[in-house]
């Protein structure tokens, strides 16, 4: 037999013989899958919740848009070539020219004075552009140093920038972000924790087989393999049962959520995990569950003679 | 009739191709850590294919010959050579495989009551990654060699103590050992069944494999006229090793050097 179909071998035995054990024991393997499922839907939930908020108030990357107000009687053509010249630099994803006409136009539509405005001789408004940083130049220094740059054409007569917003939203959306690496952070350690004492007590019920097989000639990975397979079991199951309590959660808030929205005139739904959403989960559950078994199998495999 | 197949061994590796001793301990003392010294000084060859009884009061160091033997323990000074192996010198990952090499028989057996004869016989093989078919021919053969053929299915809690034991040698011969080692497996028989027992590791014997018996019952050891290893306090008080005895088993006993070599990485 061929080293690899023995090792193949070795590795359907433990798979098979973990997904054996956690049958054997429906009760305590789902009262620990349910542990592990909510541990790791808060986080996942939280994550969701975060992703609907941005979509729900736009994609915050326009919240640092600013509008580049050309000087009276600076030609079409030159603020083209600025807005050209704007779109070869990094950091900016995209950039509107709005003419003066253009901007009586809309001033028109917008204002509701729109004949009073026809008396006009001259159109009082200049050209301007609208330039909008790329999500990762939407920092304050970044859009700073972007305002520097087309303050700096003579042509150019004001840039018209909230940076107290841009850092206020940055804020905000970093305090966000570290409440979601700590409850990931905190709730992961969970995950490890209840999965390491599961296997823990796995261990000890199964001392005199471990003890067994190592006196056979069982090596430290082969009895190491079952408990591997039941650690990566475990933060599946808990993966998959997590994102069911999220899609029924989102599912439950998003009818009332899409009322709300509709009272302000909106059509937002809740999305969902998704299947990348999904698939990440699993994978973390699955790499903290074999972790989470691999820490314990470290600690416990060792006390038990003999030790090689 | 007796199946050869159980004893066709290419089990334990070694460093040369000329040992003529299966076993070799020199000067050997061990001292566990809470100060106890078990062996003080032990010197012996075993020849391959002999069959040698340990025996000495309880305490006199037999089973910690046998640790040293199965790689259980290290010695505290001198060196264990197994198939010309110094054992001293088997790196930690390389013991499992080593361990397989050898077939172990403990007094209190080490079944794993919660399964069945099958699955307690199957475990070396297993453990090895060996292919379920082969597992199953091994297992039959090896049950059918210790008389429980038929009981596969059985709970080890369903057989009586010399059933137990019997199973325990089944397993410890289904890797084919060339060497087979049984820590006072007797010890709980009453003298029916432990001459029984002992008769079951005498085939083995006869188709070359070494068998080192550790036992404190000197009728049974009588009984079987091999040579016999005394130990008193970790020393050997005396050998009844004799150079007609060496001679004889010279000439019927395969070498080391003439069974097929393995891998340790097996």
């Amino acid at each position: 037999m061929s080293g690899l179909g023995s090792y193949g071998t070795r590795h359907l035995q433990a798979l098979f013989g973990a997904l054996g054990r956690l049958a054997r024991t429906p009760l305590a393997s789902l009262l620990t899958l349910i542990v592990i499922g909510v541990a790791l839907a808060l986080p996942a939930g939280l994550a969701l919740v975060v992703d609907n908020l941005r979509a729900a108030t736009g994609d915050l990357g326009t919240a640092v848009d600013f509008t580049v107000h050309f000087k009276a009687g600076t030609p079409i053509e030159r603020v083209q070539q600025i807005a050209a010249s704007g779109r070869a630099r990094p950091g900016i994803a995209s950039i509107t020219v709005t003419t003066a006409a253009q901007a009586l136009e809309e001033f028109k539509q917008a204002s509701g004075f729109g004949d009073a405005l026809t008396a006009l001789e001259d159109n009082p408004l200049p050209h301007h552009i609208v330039v909008r940083p790329s999500p990762s130049a939407s920092g304050p220094t970044e859009v700073e140093s972007l305002r520097r740059y087309f303050s700096a054409f003579p042509e150019v007569d004001i840039v018209q920038l909230d940076l107290d917003w841009v850092r206020r939203l940055h804020s905000l959306l970093d305090v966000l972000r570290r409440i979601l690496w700590v409850v990931m952070s905190v709730l992961g350690l969970g995950v490890l924790a209840v999965i390491g004492n599961t296997i823990r007590l796995e261990i000890l019920n199964r001392r005199p087989e471990i003890e067994v097989t190592k006196l056979v000639g069982g090596s430290n990975a082969f009895v190491r393999r079952p408990f591997l397979y039941t650690g990566i079991f475990y933060g599946l199951g808990g993966s998959l049962l997590a994102g069911l309590i999220v899609v029924g959660a989102m599912a439950y808030l998003d009818q009332a959520v899409g009322e709300l929205s509709a009272q302000y005139g909106g059509h937002f739904r809740m999305s969902g995990l998704g299947p990348r959403g999904l698939g990440i989960l699993a994978a973390t559950g699955a790499a903290l569950g074999w972790m989470g078994a691999l820490i314990s199998t470290g600690r416990h495999l060792r006390r038990i003679e003999p030790r090689a | 009739m007796f199946d050869r197949d159980l004893c066709e061994s290419k089990t334990i590796p070694h460093a040369h191709s000329r040992i003529t001793a299966m076993i070799s301990f020199e000067n050997v003392a061990k001292r566990y850590p809470n100060g106890r010294e078990a062996l003080a000084g032990v010197t012996f060859q075993i020849e391959p294919g002999e069959f040698v009884f340990l025996t000495g009061r309880s305490g006199a160091g037999k089973s910690s010959v046998l640790k040293l033997i199965a790689l259980l323990e290290r010695p505290s000074r001198g060196t264990v050579t197994v198939a010309g192996q110094n054992t001293g010198k088997i790196k930690a990952g390389r013991i499992p495989a080593f361990r397989r090499a050898i077939g172990v028989v403990f007094q209190d057996h080490k079944l794993l009551l919660d399964r069945p004869i099958y699955d307690n016989v199957a475990l070396p093989l297993v453990v090895a990654g060996t292919p379920l078919k082969e597992v199953d021919r091994r297992v039959r053969a090896a049950l059918d060699q210790v008389g429980l053929l038929g009981r596969e299915r059985s709970s080890p809690l369903e057989l009586s103590v010399g059933e137990q034991q019997r199973v325990g040698i089944a397993r410890a011969v289904i890797s084919k050992p060339r060497l087979l080692i049984a820590d006072e497996p007797t010890g709980n028989l009453d003298p029916g069944l432990a001459v029984e027992v002992m008769r079951v590791f005498k085939r083995f014997q006869e188709v070359g494999v070494t068998v080192i018996i550790a036992s404190h019952d000197p009728h049974l050891v009588e009984q079987f006229g091999q040579r016999e290893i005394v130990l008193d306090a970790g020393r050997i008080v005396s050998d009844s090793y004799r150079e007609s005895h060496a001679a004889r088993m010279t000439a019927t006993a395969p070498r080391v050097a003439d069974l097929p070599n393995i891998d340790l990485r097996t």
